[in-house]
C-alpha cells in the first residue's frame, strides 16, 4: 500500500509595487533611465546609491508627487488598476492620502510643526473622511502608540520634540491608514546613532507585525543591511544591480556595488 | 443750427453710480454665484465713493438690485441707525431712488454688516452681506493657488484640522464669527463674520442671500432652500452663543442675540443687537400698531 501525499500548494504572489521602464530627464539630465522593480507583500525593497543617482526622484515618483516622461506603475489594490501615473490629480491625492504613506528625511515636509502631533495624524484620517473627535483621537492615539512615542507628549506640536520624535510623529501618520505602501526616505539621516537604532527598531517590529511593504532609500548601509529584505543599487539614474541583502552585501556583481559595499567597510 | 440743436438736453444715462456694464457684469456674476452655490466668483471690484473695507463689496451689489420700486434696509452690526448703515443708505437713495425702511418685513433688499434681522425673511427678499474676508482657507493655506486647487478638490481636512486643534487645546471650538459652513453639501464658504448665532438663519432659508467681498474682488451665494451646515465632529455639536436667557435692558426682549455693554461696576448690561426689532418691542409694549415678525429663534432656541 502506498501513501500519496498532496504536494504543498505554491501560490505565485503578486507584487504589491510594480514599476516598468521608468525614465524622466530635466532639461538634458537624465534623472531616470528605464527603471524596473517590484515590491512583494510584506517585503522591505531598500534603494541605495550615491546622492544624484535618482533614488529621491524615484520615491517621488512612487508617491505620485512626479510624473514620469515614460513608463508605468501598478499597485495590487482593489480600487484602482492600470498605470497609477495616468490617474488625475484628485484620484492621485486621494490614493497617496489613504493608500501610500511617507516618510521624509526633513520633518518639515512631512508635518505641520505648529500643530499637535495627534492632530498631524489625525490629519490623514480626516482626509479620508474621518468625523468623529473620539474616534481621532483613538486612532492618532493608537498609531503614536504603534509608532513607540510618548502618549504624554500626543498634543505637543512637533516643533517642540527632538528630531527622533518627529520621525515617530511622522511615522504614525504614515501608518495611521494601514497603507499598503510605506515610503521611507532616509527616516533615519541626521539622527544620533542611538536614536537611530531606536527609529530602526520602531521599523522593523512594525514591519514584523503589520506586514507592510515597505520602500526605503538611504545613503546609510547599515541602515538598509538592517531594514530590507531586498536592495537595488542605483547609478546615474539607472538601476546597476538587484538582489537580496546578503547577495548585495557579500557578493556584489556589479564594479559600483562592490565598490559601495567596500567604501562602506 | 445751434449746438442744442445737435446734441439732447442732458439726463442721466444711468442711476445707481455704477455705470452699466459694471452693473451687467455684477449680474452675470451673481447669477453663476447663485448656479454654484457657496463658490466664489471672480469679479471686477469698482471704485465707490467709499473706503475698501467699509461694504464697497455689499454696496456695489445693492447698486446693482436697487430700483425706485425696491425699498431699501440697511444694517451695521445689528443697527439700522449707525453713521455708516446711515451714510451707505442715504447715498443709495439718492443716486438709485429707492424707498427707504428700517422694518426688516417692508424691505426688498437689505443690505448687512456681520449680523442677519431676527425676523425671518421672505422669497421676495434679498440679504447682501459685506464681507471682509472671502476665503475660509486663508488660516490653513495662505497661498491662494492652492487654496483653490483645494476648494475644486474639496480637499477640506485641513479646516476640520483647524476645528481638531481647537478643541484639543481649548476644550471647545474657539471659532466665533465666520464660523466655516458646508453649502449644498459641495463649498465651504465663511459666512461673513456674522456670529455664529446667525449661521443657522442661513440653512434652508426662503430668502437670497449674495455675499461681496470688494477688496478682494469675489462674490458668492446662498440660493433659496439650500443647506448651509457649519463643519462641526460628528460627536461635538454646534453651539451658538449662550445668548438665550438675556433680557435686553431697554425693550425687555429675551432669547435674541444681545450687545454686550460693560457697567462702571463691573457687571454688564444686554441690549437687543437687531435695533429695529428692539424700537419695534419697545412700541408694541407702549401699545402702539406695529407688526412683529415671525423670528428665527423662538425662546432663544433655533426650531430644528
Amino acid at each position: 500500500m502506498s501513501i500519496v501525499l498532496d504536494a504543498p500548494r505554491l501560490v505565485m504572489s503578486r507584487p504589491v509595487l510594480e514599476i516598468n521602464n521608468v525614465s524622466k530627464s530635466y532639461g538634458d539630465v537624465h534623472a531616470l533611465h528605464d527603471v524596473s522593480a517590484r515590491a512583494y507583500p510584506g517585503e522591505v525593497l531598500g534603494i541605495v546609491g550615491e546622492s544624484g543617482s535618482g533614488k529621491s526622484t524615484l520615491l517621488r515618483m512612487l508617491n505620485l508627487e512626479e510624473t514620469p516622461d515614460r513608463g508605468t506603475y501598478s499597485l495590487d489594490l482593489p480600487e484602482v488598476e492600470g498605470n497609477l501615473f495616468d490617474l488625475d490629480r484628485f484620484a492621485r491625492r486621494m490614493l497617496c492620502a489613504t493608500r501610500i504613506g511617507i516618510v521624509y528625511q526633513n520633518p518639515h515636509l512631512g508635518l505641520l510643526m505648529k500643530h499637535s502631533s495627534s492632530g498631524n495624524v489625525a490629519e490623514r484620517l480626516l482626509v479620508a473622511g474621518e468625523r468623529s473627535f473620539a474616534v481621532l483621537r483613538e486612532k492618532a492615539q493608537t498609531a503614536l502608540d504603534a509608532s513607540e512615542f510618548p502618549l504624554g507628549r500626543m498634543d505637543a506640536p512637533p516643533i517642540e520634540l527632538s528630531g527622533g520624535m518627529q520621525q515617530r510623529v511622522q511615522l504614525a501618520k504614515a501608518i495611521a491608514l494601514e497603507p499598503a505602501l510605506l515610503l521611507l526616505d532616509e527616516p533615519t539621516t541626521g539622527l544620533d546613532v542611538s536614536v537611530q537604532a531606536l527609529v530602526l527598531d520602531t521599523l522593523k517590529r512594525l514591519q514584523q507585525d503589520r506586514e507592510i511593504t515597505m520602500v526605503i532609500v538611504s545613503h546609510d548601509l547599515g541602515v538598509i543591511r538592517t531594514l530590507a529584505d531586498r536592495v537595488m543599487v542605483m547609478r546615474c539614474g539607472e538601476v546597476v544591480e538587484i538582489g537580496l541583502v546578503d547577495q548585495i552585501f557579500q557578493d556584489p556583481q556589479h564594479p559600483y556595488t562592490q565598490q559601495l559595499v567596500h567604501a562602506k567597510l | 443750427m445751434n449746438l442744442s440743436a445737435l446734441t439732447k438736453p442732458w439726463e442721466a444715462m444711468s442711476y445707481s453710480f455704477l455705470d452699466g456694464s459694471a452693473k451687467r457684469e455684477l449680474r452675470r456674476k451673481i447669477l453663476k454665484s447663485v448656479a454654484v452655490p457657496g463658490c466664489q466668483m471672480p469679479y471686477a471690484s469698482r471704485e465707490v465713493p467709499m473706503a475698501r473695507g467699509w461694504g464697497t463689496g455689499g454696496l456695489q451689489v445693492t447698486l446693482t438690485l436697487a430700483a425706485p420700486q425696491k425699498t431699501l434696509k440697511v444694517i451695521d452690526q445689528g443697527a439700522d441707525d449707525s453713521v455708516n448703515a446711515a451714510s451707505i443708505r442715504r447715498f443709495i437713495a439718492r443716486v438709485a431712488g429707492t424707498q427707504t425702511t428700517m422694518d426688516t418685513l417692508r424691505a426688498d433688499l437689505i443690505q448687512s454688516r456681520h449680523r442677519i434681522p431676527e425676523e425671518v425673511m421672505r422669497e421676495d427678499q434679498v440679504l447682501v452681506l459685506q464681507v471682509p474676508n472671502p476665503e475660509p482657507l486663508r488660516p490653513v493655506q495662505p497661498n491662494m493657488s492652492i487654496a483653490r486647487q483645494m476648494h475644486a478638490d474639496a480637499d477640506y481636512g485641513r479646516m476640520w484640522l483647524q476645528l481638531y486643534e481647537q478643541l484639543v487645546r481649548s476644550g471647545r471650538v474657539m471659532q466665533g464669527a465666520s464660523y466655516p459652513s458646508l453649502v449644498h453639501g459641495r463649498h465651504v464658504m465663511t459666512p461673513s463674520p456674522i456670529p455664529r448665532w446667525d449661521v443657522p438663519k442661513l440653512h434652508m432659508a426662503k430668502h437670497l442671500t449674495i455675499l461681496s467681498a470688494g477688496r478682494e474682488k469675489r462674490i458668492f451665494a446662498v440660493p433659496p432652500f439650500t443647506r448651509v451646515e457649519p463643519l462641526v465632529f460628528s460627536d461635538v455639536p454646534y453651539k451658538v452663543e449662550d445668548h438665550a436667557d438675556l433680557i435686553c435692558s431697554r425693550s425687555g426682549t429675551r432669547g435674541f442675540f444681545m450687545n454686550e455693554i460693560p457697567l462702571e461696576d463691573g457687571s454688564s448690561s444686554f441690549e437687543v443687537s437687531d435695533s429695529e426689532w428692539g424700537v419695534k418691542t419697545i412700541q408694541s409694549n407702549e401699545g402702539e400698531a406695529v407688526t412683529l415678525g415671525e423670528t428665527w429663534y423662538k425662546n432663544g432656541e433655533m426650531p430644528k
